[in-house]
This record gives C-alpha cells, structure tokens and sequence, in this order.
C-alpha cells in the first residue's frame, strides 16, 4: 500500500529526467506507472468487495502517535480507481496536450506527486497523515494552477486557490487535533466506535466546524465556492484531474470518512446538507450564465460538489449510494467534457461558446465523446448519470427533515445544469460554422483517446450498472454506513415520482437553455453573490491587507531612534510598576534615610549633572556635565570606602571627557528637532523611570544583604587565590572566566574602530585604505 | 567528558586567535576559518552526544566551587543550541568564501565572526548571570561591528540603531542583575534557582524582577513592542552577516528567555508565563504583518524573524513539557529555515543585483535548482507538511489545546496562512514572474561567480540546510524525542541545580 503511494513520488523525481529521454512518447511512458497502480487497485476488488478491509501501518512519528497507518475500504478502493484510472488518461492527454511545452517534465513531475498524495488521503488512517498528504495536493494544485507562471492571472489563481484551501486546511488541522484530543486516539478507524463520545463531548461542535471548514474549503462548497472557477487558469488536464475528478472531491472525502463519526447529528444535519444544496443551486445557476466552456465546467463541477455534499448531509442509506453512483458518474463524464474542452481550445483557440459552432464536422470524435458525456451529465438514459440522479431524487424524497424543499432544490440546481450540458455539447459543434483563430481538425490519439473513453464508459456502466454495483458502490456505501449494504442499480424502475421529476428536470432545462439569452439577466437576482459575494470580500482582503500591514508597520516601525526608545522605556516602566505596585509590600521603603550630610551633596551634584546634559545648549558644555555624573559617582566609591573603583572611575571620566571634547571640537552646534510637546514628554518618560528605578532599590535595601559570595572571596583570596586585594583576585581568579570575555570584548573594538576609520565602501571611491 | 564543555567557547576564541595573526593573508584566513568552524561543529556534536548519553554536564571554570566561581553547565537544551551555532557556523563560513567581498576579509570579517560564535556558544553554556552578562556584551561588540564593517552609509544608520537599543538591554540586564544579587546574594544559576524559590524571599519581588530580565531578554530576542532594533537593521550588512545573525542573535535571547523562565523565576508562573503567551501572540501578528508589508526579499525574511520568535515564546508561555519541546525542535526548525531563506536570497542577489521583488523575477526559468532550494525552506516556514515547519507548529498547536488557550492557537493558524501569503509573494515575484524590463544593467559592478568552484561554495550550504528541513520533516521522530528529553530536563530543575551544586553545602 505505501509502495502504492511511494512509487508516485519517486518516479516524479525522475519524470524530467524521463521526459527529456523520450520527449515524443514522455506521457504514454509516464502513464505506465498510474495504469499499473490501477490495475493493482482492480485486482483488489474482490477482497474489498468481500468485505476485507486492507491495513498496512508504518511507524513515523510514534511518540505523539503520527503514524503512516493505511486503511483501504471500500471507499478508499472507489477513490483510488478513480484517481489512478483518470491520472492515467490526463497524463497521456498531457503528452499531446502540452507537447513541446518547455516545462512539461516538471508539470508531470507534479501531477505525479499529487497522484501520489491523492491516494494518500483516501488511503490514509491516521489522521495527521491524512492532513500530511491533504495539504501536499493543495500545493500541487498551487503549482500546477500556476503552471503558466508568466501570466499574472494564473498566479493571482493559483494564489487564491492556495490560500482559500490553505485556510481551510489550518481549520482542518485544529478540528483533527481536537478530535484526536477528543477521542483518544488518532486512527480514524478507532474513531468508529466512538462516535456517541465523540458526539458528546463539549468540544464536539467547534471539531466539527472546523473540519466541516477545511472540507468545504477544498470541496470549493458555499461560500468558498469561487476559488475553483479561478482555477480554471490551468492547463485543461490539471482541471480535469485535480479540480474536477480528483482533489476537489477531497473534502467529499473527507465528510464520507468521517460521517460514522461525527454524522448523524442535528448540527451535521444542519450545516453539510444545506451548505450542500446551497451550492448544487448556485453552481448550476452560475454554470448556465458562463460563456467560457471551461467555466461552464467548473460551476457545473461546483453544482456536483453541493450534490454530493447534500447527500453525505442527508446521510441515509440511500443518499450514501447515491454519493458513490455520482461519484463515479461524475468523475466519467466531466473528466471527459473538460478533456474535451482542452482539445477545442488546442484546436480552435478559443473557449468561448459563443464564438464556436459547426465544429461536428471537422472534429466528429470530439463531437461523439461530448454528447456522450453531455447526456450523461443531463442526466438521459442510457447513460449513468441517469441512474445517479434517479438515486438522487430518491434520497431527497426520503429526507427525513425538510424533503420537498430540497428536492425542490435538487431539482432546480439540475436544471441548469442540465441547460449547461446544452451549452457545452451543443453550442460549439452544431449551428452554423463559426470562424475560430485556429483552423480546426481532430487531435492526435492522446488528445482524444481519453474523452471518448471516459464517455464510453459513461454509457457502459449505465447499460450494464451491475458491474459496479456490486463490486464498487456497495463496498463504498458500506465504508460510510459501516455496515453491509447491497446495492441494486437499474435503468428502469416503472413509472415513479424519480422519473417524473427528471422529466421534469430536463423539460425546465431545455426550456433554460433555449430562453437563456432572454432569461439571463432578469435572473441575476439569485446570485446576489455576485457584487458583494465572498470572491469580492477575498480580493478586498487580499488587497486590503498590504495596506493594513503597511498602516501597522510604519505606526510600529517608525525609522525614529528616539521613539523605539521611549516605547522601550515606557514598557519597562509599565511592566515593571505595574508588578511592583500589584505584588509587592513597599512598605519598607519608606524608612528613616540613614544618610550623611555629603552624600547628599554629591547626590545632588551628580542630579544636577544629570539634569544639566540633558538642558545645556552646547555639546563641550553637556560633556563636562556628564563628566560632573561620573566624578560624583566616583566620589560615592570614596565615600563607601571603595578607594580601587575610585580612581579607575576618576580615570575612565577623565579620558572620556577628553576624548569628547577632542571629537566634538569638529562637530556641528546642537540644533533642536523637536517639539516642546515632544521634550515635555520625554521627560515624563524619564521621569517615571528615575522613579521605578529608585522605588525598586529603595524597596531591595530595605533588606539587609545577604550575599554568600563576598564572605567567600575574603576568607579564601589570600590562603588559596594568593592575593591580598580581593578584587583583584576576583577579576583574576575566582571570575578570570568574565575577565577573558572582558578582553575579547576590547580586542573586537579595538578592530572595530580601526576597520571602520579604514574601510569605508559604498561611498565616493570604493575603497580608500 | 566535561572537557568537551569549554570547546565550543575556545575553539572560536583560539580561531579568532589565529585569523589575527593571520592578518595580512586573506587566503590563510578563509582556510583557517572553515577548518575553525568545522572542529567547532564536531566538538558541539561531540558535546551532544555526551550530553544525550551522560545526562548534564557541569564544569566548575577554575575548579573554584560553585556558586563561588563561574560554571559552565550543558543540558540538552544548551548542547542543541550549541550544535546548531556549530552548524550555522559551519555553514556561513563556507558560504561566506563566495559571498564575501575582499575588503571586508581584509579587515578583519573572519575573526570577528568567529568572536560572535564564541560569544553566542559563552552566552548557551553559562550558568553564571553575570557571566551570561559578558558573553552578551562579547556578542554585541562583534555583531556590532559585523554590521558596521565596510561602513556604507545604510549599514551605519542600521548599526547605530542595533548599538542603540542593545546598550539599552545591557543596561537593563545589569541593573536587574545587580538588584537580584542584592536580593539573592548570589550569581550563579542554579544557586538563584534555589534561593529565589524558597521561603525567605519575597514572591512579588521575585516577579517584579523577572520583568526587567523579560525586558532585557525580550529585547534581545526582538518579541513585540522591543523589536524595532531587527528591522532596522537586518538588511543592512552583507547577507552572510544577516544569515548568522538571524540564525543566533535572537535565539540567543529567546534562549535566555527560556532559561530563566524555567530555571530562576518560578515564583508566579501563571502571571509571568501568560504574559509571556500575550507577548508570543503579538509578535507573532507584528511580525507577519511587518512581513506582508515589504517588497523587499532580506527585510520581508527580516520581519519573518521576528513573527516566528512568537512562535518561540508560545511554548514557553504554555509551559508544558509538549510545549517546550514545540519550542525546543521549532527553534531547530526556525535556526536552519531561515537562515537557508536568507542564504538563497542572497544567491539571488548575486544573480540579479537587487534584493527589490518589483525588479526581480524569471528565476524559475533561468535558476529552477535554485528555486526548489527557495521553495522547500519557503514552505517549511509557512508550515507546510511534511516539511520541519510543519511538525514544530503542529506540536506548538496542539499543546495549546491540550490547555485550552484557543486564542493562541487561533493567533498561531492564522499567522500561518500569513506566512505563507508572503512566501508565496517572493515566490510568485522573484521566481515565477517575468524579470521586469530595466534600464540599469542588471549585476553591474557585483562580485562575479568567477569560477564554478565559487558557486559551489554559494550553494553548498543552501542544500544541506534545505535537505535538513526536508529531513527533519521526515524524520522527525528522533529529533522530536530529543527535544522532548531537553523539555522534560527544562521542567525539571531540581536535577539542573543538583548537577551544578551537587557537592556544595
């Protein structure tokens, strides 16, 4: 099973390798490997049909319990065929589709690896390697969305739909984690048994909106919807794999997998069903008014989506059947229309509708595969789209909450997309010829060979449904249900209330497609989404948000010193008062100062220093004034009996000052920028901190010290570090470790300054030395 | 054993040593400095090897008696940062050959940097306050003139900016060492560890302090509102200088963070600690946003730095064992990523002459080896599986609603999807898009990759760290098991303080 996934991603390593090797044949060679994958994936059908349940597991990421753990069902089987048996077809669509494109090798190179990581969320039983392969399409997508990475629309595309189903993959992670969390354990098969647990626990409804999040995101469900149409940007093969047959049917996936856990409910009930039926409608309404065959297809695929979601959201044993039959219908007969379209707009150079007609003659294969797959997608007998919608109405009619109101819906959503199955199959072939840029004739064997057999296959399975049936839908259902289901699928069921609402159905169709030039805008009321919809609210954001972050940023990251440090100063004051004032008994600062009459003097005279720098209006001035700080705070030295500190005090003050004045001589006179406003503040600033500063060490002397280390150094500098004057044997022994750190430090000034006065680059000579 | 405790400070030092008296041979130096910085990244493997196997390791410097003298103590949390000094180290001195211009070697860039690599490892193996202290300003001096060396006007105005602020976190440092030794009377870690905990002092006092060390710190490790000194600065110098800095001066900060706030100031977790997830989720918002804002490819890694020391802190603010060993493997994550993000941009420098996305583009056409080396790195720090990214914020998220801080965990996602939306823009902008017409002659008067040789020297490192991040996704296991046994050590003080005074009264 893991060789399965595995063998995507190693040969995508080596594709342009291969594609270079063998250029005219690349996609029929490259294809060998999906071909193959689905032959193994059928020979495994009878077990699966059997009831077997396939499990394989790797240890990955044991102690947080992040297993590569595989479990292949029924499910997993419906989902595999499909990804592999389509991948096959797309990749030699591909071949011709691209040929003789510059990237052609990395565009197999990342179909393979999304094959590879499709196949990992249907197969996966852990649900962080669920996540894991998820988010690896997602960015497939991205990169093949943006597969002509020169045009600015296909990058703004592949941009939207990454960061729409990157979000919604985020939610996803969140609501996974919780239910792991929740539950215990994070094999999605244990989850089974748990489901009332789960369904009880107080963190239930935010793990379900999460996850509902993540699948809605990626299954391009209500309001999420738009991304998909934008997808659109890629090259045909890209969007009838990923945004039609395969990813987009992820987030399908995901609601079908876990429904035996968190389905069921009144809040799943609630929201899939009607985000479900709110986006069948929409997505075939917004179908109907495209001209673009490729967006046709991809509102149309919206329209399917909600289908399908509206089912899982209804969630009986027939809604779930009818989930598989169009699951399967669908991926056959859109994967072939959009293949389809490729050709078209490879052969005529255009996709627009209404500038195509007549083409039946010169390309009458594509012709006959398009009204295969159209008749299907209309939902006509014989083909399988047929029977699935007859399964649809039936579980609609069956709802145990609101049923005429979502039939009602169903049927309204596939009338047009009934009308867009018109639109799509009729319009270009038929009718009166219609000048196109390119002359058109049939395409080389790749280029139609996998619409015709997609749309074969569409009428097969519709004649003769017992083939899948058995062997593929019921297994399916029985995944989601988790209990054995049989599934009887016929063409004719008698006259019943399914047959007349498709009667029904394709009646209004014909008549929407036939009025749909006088009907169009009169109908625009019900997309009111159009104007203020979520694609307008996404680009506003989009564009909104530079401009957000530049208004935070340049607030925040002003470009003035003096700001950065009175916000600094004002934290610390902030901070720290605040948790002195809340936390701490200041009561023992308020003690008799026990001073002498001079150490007040020279505490003045060191605050009348401090306050003459900051007043005077000449630099030589402002430098003799910190010079009278530093002396008085040598003189403190004295006064504390520390005579050594002292003089290196006196000392350091002295050629400080000095070496001030000798670099200030060359400067210009101080001149003011800024405002009295502005220094009122800054002394205020200043202020408080002198302020925190001295109530903080007010309240520590309160206490007397106690420190263990000076009692320490004085009984042992002489007897063991072999010298009388305890500081120098500190800064020599005890703590020679900081006095070497000391040095380094002098030694890189030291270069420091000789490396700036010598080395000057980026001005005026290069480099003077 | 313990010996393997004081190389990683004196390698660097003996190197730097060397690179001064080799002055005035620049092609000395470059051989001097790569070999310095391969026995370094050996001798911090060797270091946590042993530390796995043997449990802390604690040498008393001078053998004077803790907490009278200075002690140098390795858990695993100090080996791992250790190592992986030793690994950017490694990297940038090989990359630097390239990417270095010959004034700057010239003048004295090698042992200067080999000074910061001291100091970074000083400031990871201290268990000494004030000694940590020396190591910052040994730290400063070096990275200081790194940034002002060669002295072009922007680096000037970023290097006053850096000097600036840090003297004022060095000054903050020191007096809130100053008064902790007031209160304490002792200097050494482990020691304050012991006293700060106990009865007879003050609980509020004790927090009240912690402030002014979460300041001090915070500064250092660039978190929100104290960052500005790191965009203002980051883009100046040359790109192997940003390289290093990004990948250890902050971490050196959230380190110290991480050390005192799990060692020393225990008093009022619950205070303290959500502070610091308050902090940790600004951060992370100012960062990204920041980030969102820039068209420039260094100064939008830049603000990315910042944004992801949120994640960093989130960690330590949950202040669980997952939690930290989020931390621990994130800052692992973070170090590599990043510091590759900025070697490629800097690649792309020399290819195109600007680091403007307007003016860049085609790369994914003329460079796609280069551009996977941008991409891999790029979506592992937008957290993207299977990449390191990934698990580091997966393992950040979910400890966090083991504890139920949604809002953290809500902060941490949606800076994510940030993250990526402006990955995605270098991407789309420098890669995919076409090189936009100009008039300037695009690499005019830049170094030429003379030789393929060079070139190599420019990329080398930039694969080994992407094929780290790649690794450390897919094999996450061992490093996650490894940064899980340095969390519990960290949630564990009693054995820290028992290694370190173990004999002492």
């Amino acid at each position: 099973m893991v060789t399965a996934i595995m063998s995507g991603y190693a040969l995508s390593l080596a594709a342009p390798a291969v594609h270079r090797v063998v250029r005219r044949w690349s996609g029929w060679i490259i294809a060998l490997l999906p071909a193959g994958l689905f032959a193994y994936f059928l020979s495994l059908v009878g077990r699966v049909a059997g009831g077997e349940v396939i499990v394989a597991s790797y240890e990955w990421f044991p102690s947080l319990g992040y297993n590569l753990t595989f479990y292949f069902d029924g499910l997993s089987l419906l989902f595999a065929l499909i990804v592999t048996g389509i991948g096959t077809l797309v990749i030699v669509y591909a071949g011709s589709y691209l040929a003789g494109d510059p990237w052609l090798g990395r565009f197999y190179a990342i179909v393979l690896i999304f094959m590879a990581s499709m196949l990992g969320v249907v197969i996966a039983d852990n649900l962080i390697a669920l996540f894991v392969f998820w988010e690896l399409t997602s960015i497939s997508s991205y990169l093949l969305i943006g597969y002509k990475f020169d045009k600015a629309a296909s990058r703004a595309a592949a941009l939207q739909a990454l960061l729409v189903t990157g979000g919604g993959g985020l939610a996803l992670l969140a609501g996974l984690l919780l239910l792991g969390l929740i539950s215990g354990s994070w094999e999605i098969s244990a989850l089974f048994g748990e489901a009332e647990a789960i369904q009880a626990h107080h963190l239930y409804l935010p793990a379900l909106l999460l996850i509902l999040a993540g699948a809605f995101t990626k299954s391009a469900q209500f309001p999420f919807h738009f991304w998909l149409p934008g997808a659109m940007e890629a090259p045909a093969p890209v969007s009838a794999y990923l945004h039609s047959a395969t990813m987009v049917k992820a987030g399908v996936f995901l609601l079908a997998r876990l429904s035996p856990a968190l389905g069921g409910t009144d809040e799943w009930t609630a929201l899939v069903t009607s985000a479900g039926a709110v986006t069948m409608f929409l997505g075939g309404f917004l179908a109907w008014k495209q001209t673009d065959l490729k967006r046709i297809l991809a509102y149309s695929t919206v329209s399917t989506l909600g289908t399908l979601v509206l089912l899982l959201g209804i969630g009986s044993s027939i809604a779930v059947k009818g989930a598989a039959v169009l699951l399967l219908a669908h991926a056959m007969y859109k994967g072939s229309l959009f293949l389809m379209a490729g050709g078209l707009d490879h052969e005529t150079g255009t996709r627009d509708i209404t500038a195509m007609g007549g083409l039946a003659r010169s390309m009458p294969v594509s012709m006959l595969a398009a009204s295969l797959a159209a008749l299907s997608m209309a939902g006509l007998p014989p083909l399988v789209g047929f029977i699935s919608k007859e399964v649809l109405y039936e579980a609609t009619l069956e709802d145990a909450v609101w049923p005429a109101l979502i039939t009602a819906v169903a049927v309204a959503g596939n009338v047009f997309v009934v009308a867009a199955a018109g639109l799509v199959a009729i319009k270009p072939f038929w009718g009166e010829w219609v000048e196109t840029p390119k002359h058109p004739h049939e395409g080389p064997v790749g280029l139609w060979l996998g619409p015709v057999l997609l749309a074969g296959l569409g009428l097969f399975v519709g004649l003769a449904p017992g083939v899948v049936s058995h062997d593929l839908i019921a297994p399916a259902a029985s995944a989601v249900l988790q209990k054995e289901t049989t599934v009887k699928l016929a063409l004719w069921h008698g006259i019943n209330p399914m047959l007349v609402l498709s009667v029904i159905t394709v009646g209004l169709g014909v008549a929407a497609y036939v009025w749909r030039e006088r009907l169009g805008n009169r109908l625009n009321i019900l997309d009111p989404g159009s104007r203020f919809g979520p694609a307008r609210i996404y680009q506003e954001a989009v564009d909104g948000l530079p401009r957000f972050a530049t208004a935070v940023t340049s607030v925040l990251q002003s470009g003035y010193l003096r700001l950065y440090l009175t916000t600094i100063v004002v934290v610390t004051v902030g901070l720290v008062g605040f948790t002195l004032a809340s936390r701490v008994d200041a009561g023992g600062m308020w003690r008799t100062p026990d001073v002498r009459i001079y150490e007040i003097l020279v505490a003045g005279m060191i605050l009348a220093g401090a306050l003459g720098v900051t007043l005077m209006r000449s630099r030589m001035a402002s430098v003799a004034a910190l010079g009278t700080v530093g002396y008085g705070i040598a003189l403190l030295y004295v006064l504390f009996s520390a005579p050594d500190l002292a003089m290196t005090q006196f000392a350091i003050e002295t050629l400080t000052v000095l070496l001030f004045v000798f670099v200030i001589y060359r400067l210009p006179k101080y001149a003011t920028l800024t405002s009295r406003r502005d220094r009122v503040r800054d002394a205020v600033v200043a202020l408080l901190a002198g302020a925190m500063m001295t109530t903080l060490v007010l309240i520590v002397t309160a206490e007397p010290l106690r420190s263990r280390l000076t009692p320490y150094f004085a009984e042992n500098s002489l007897p063991l570090g072999k010298g009388r004057n305890i500081v120098n044997v500190i800064l020599v022994d005890f703590r020679a470790f900081d006095t070497l750190g000391e040095i380094t430090v002098l030694s890189v000034a030291a270069i420091g300054v000789y490396a700036l006065m010598k080395l000057r680059l980026g001005q005026a000579g290069d480099e003077e030395s | 054993m313990n010996g393997l405790l004081i190389l990683p400070i004196l390698i660097p030092l003996m190197t730097a040593i060397a690179l001064v008296l080799a002055w005035n041979h620049r092609a000395i130096q470059r051989r001097i400095s790569v070999a310095g910085a391969l026995i370094l990244f050996l001798a911090a493997i060797g270091l946590l090897t042993s530390v796995s196997s043997d449990g802390i390791a604690v040498v008393q410097i001078g053998d004077w008696p803790a907490p009278f003298g200075i002690t140098l103590v390795a858990d695993l949390f100090s080996a791992i940062m250790v190592t992986m000094t030793g690994l950017m180290g490694l990297a940038v001195a090989v990359y630097s050959l390239s990417s270095m211009d010959a004034p700057r070697e010239s003048f004295g860039y090698y042992p200067l940097f080999h000074v910061l690599l001291m100091g970074v490892n000083g400031a990871f193996l201290t268990g000494d306050m004030f000694n940590l202290y020396v190591w910052f300003e040994v730290m400063l001096i070096a990275s200081f003139v790194l940034m002002a060396l060669g002295g072009e006007r922007v680096q000037l105005e970023g290097a006053i900016k850096y000097v600036t602020i840090n003297l004022v976190s060095s000054a903050l440092f020191l007096t809130a060492i100053g008064i902790l030794y007031s209160v304490a009377g002792t200097l050494n870690m482990a020691d304050l560890a012991q006293r700060l905990n106990s009865g007879d002092v003050d609980p509020g006092m004790v927090t009240a302090l912690s402030m002014m060390f979460l300041i001090a710190f915070g500064i250092k490790a660039a978190v929100f509102p104290l960052f500005f000194w790191l965009p203002a600065s980051y883009h100046t110098p040359p790109v192997a200088v940003t390289a290093i800095f990004s990948g250890l001066l902050t971490k050196v900060g959230v380190y110290s963070l991480i050390r005192v706030f799990t060692l020393i100031f225990l008093r009022d977790v619950d205070y303290t600690h959500t502070l610091i997830l308050v902090i940790a989720g600004f951060t992370m918002v100012t960062g990204v946003l920041g980030a969102v804002a820039q068209t420039g490819f260094r100064r939008l890694l830049s603000f990315h730095i910042v944004s992801q020391i949120g994640y960093l802190l989130m960690g330590l603010g949950l202040f669980t064992e997952l939690a930290l060993a989020g931390t621990v493997f994130f800052m692992v994550h973070v170090i590599i990523a990043k510091s590759a993000l900025f070697l490629v941009s800097g690649a792309v420098y020399q290819i195109a002459g600007t680091y403007d996305l307007k003016k860049l583009g085609g790369l994914y056409k003329s460079h796609v080896g280069l551009s996977m080396m941008f991409l891999f790195p790029a979506l592992s720090l937008a957290g993207i599986p299977p990449l390191s990214g990934f698990w580091a914020k997966l393992t950040l998220v979910r400890a966090g609603l083991e504890t139920e801080e949604y809002a953290i965990v809500a902060v941490a996602l949606g800076v994510s999807i940030l993250t990526l939306f402006s990955m995605m823009k270098i991407w789309a902008e420098a890669f995919w898009k076409d090189r936009p017409e100009s008039d300037e002659a695009a690499s005019d008067g830049l170094p030429e990759l003379r030789t393929s040789r060079a070139w190599l020297a420019l990329v080398a490192p930039i694969i080994a760290l992407g094929a780290l991040t790649i690794v450390l996704g897919i094999a996450a296991e061992p490093f996650f098991v490894l940064a899980r046994d340095a969390a519990r050590q960290l949630l564990d003080p009693a054995s820290y303080i028992q290694a370190v005074l173990g004999g002492t009264p």
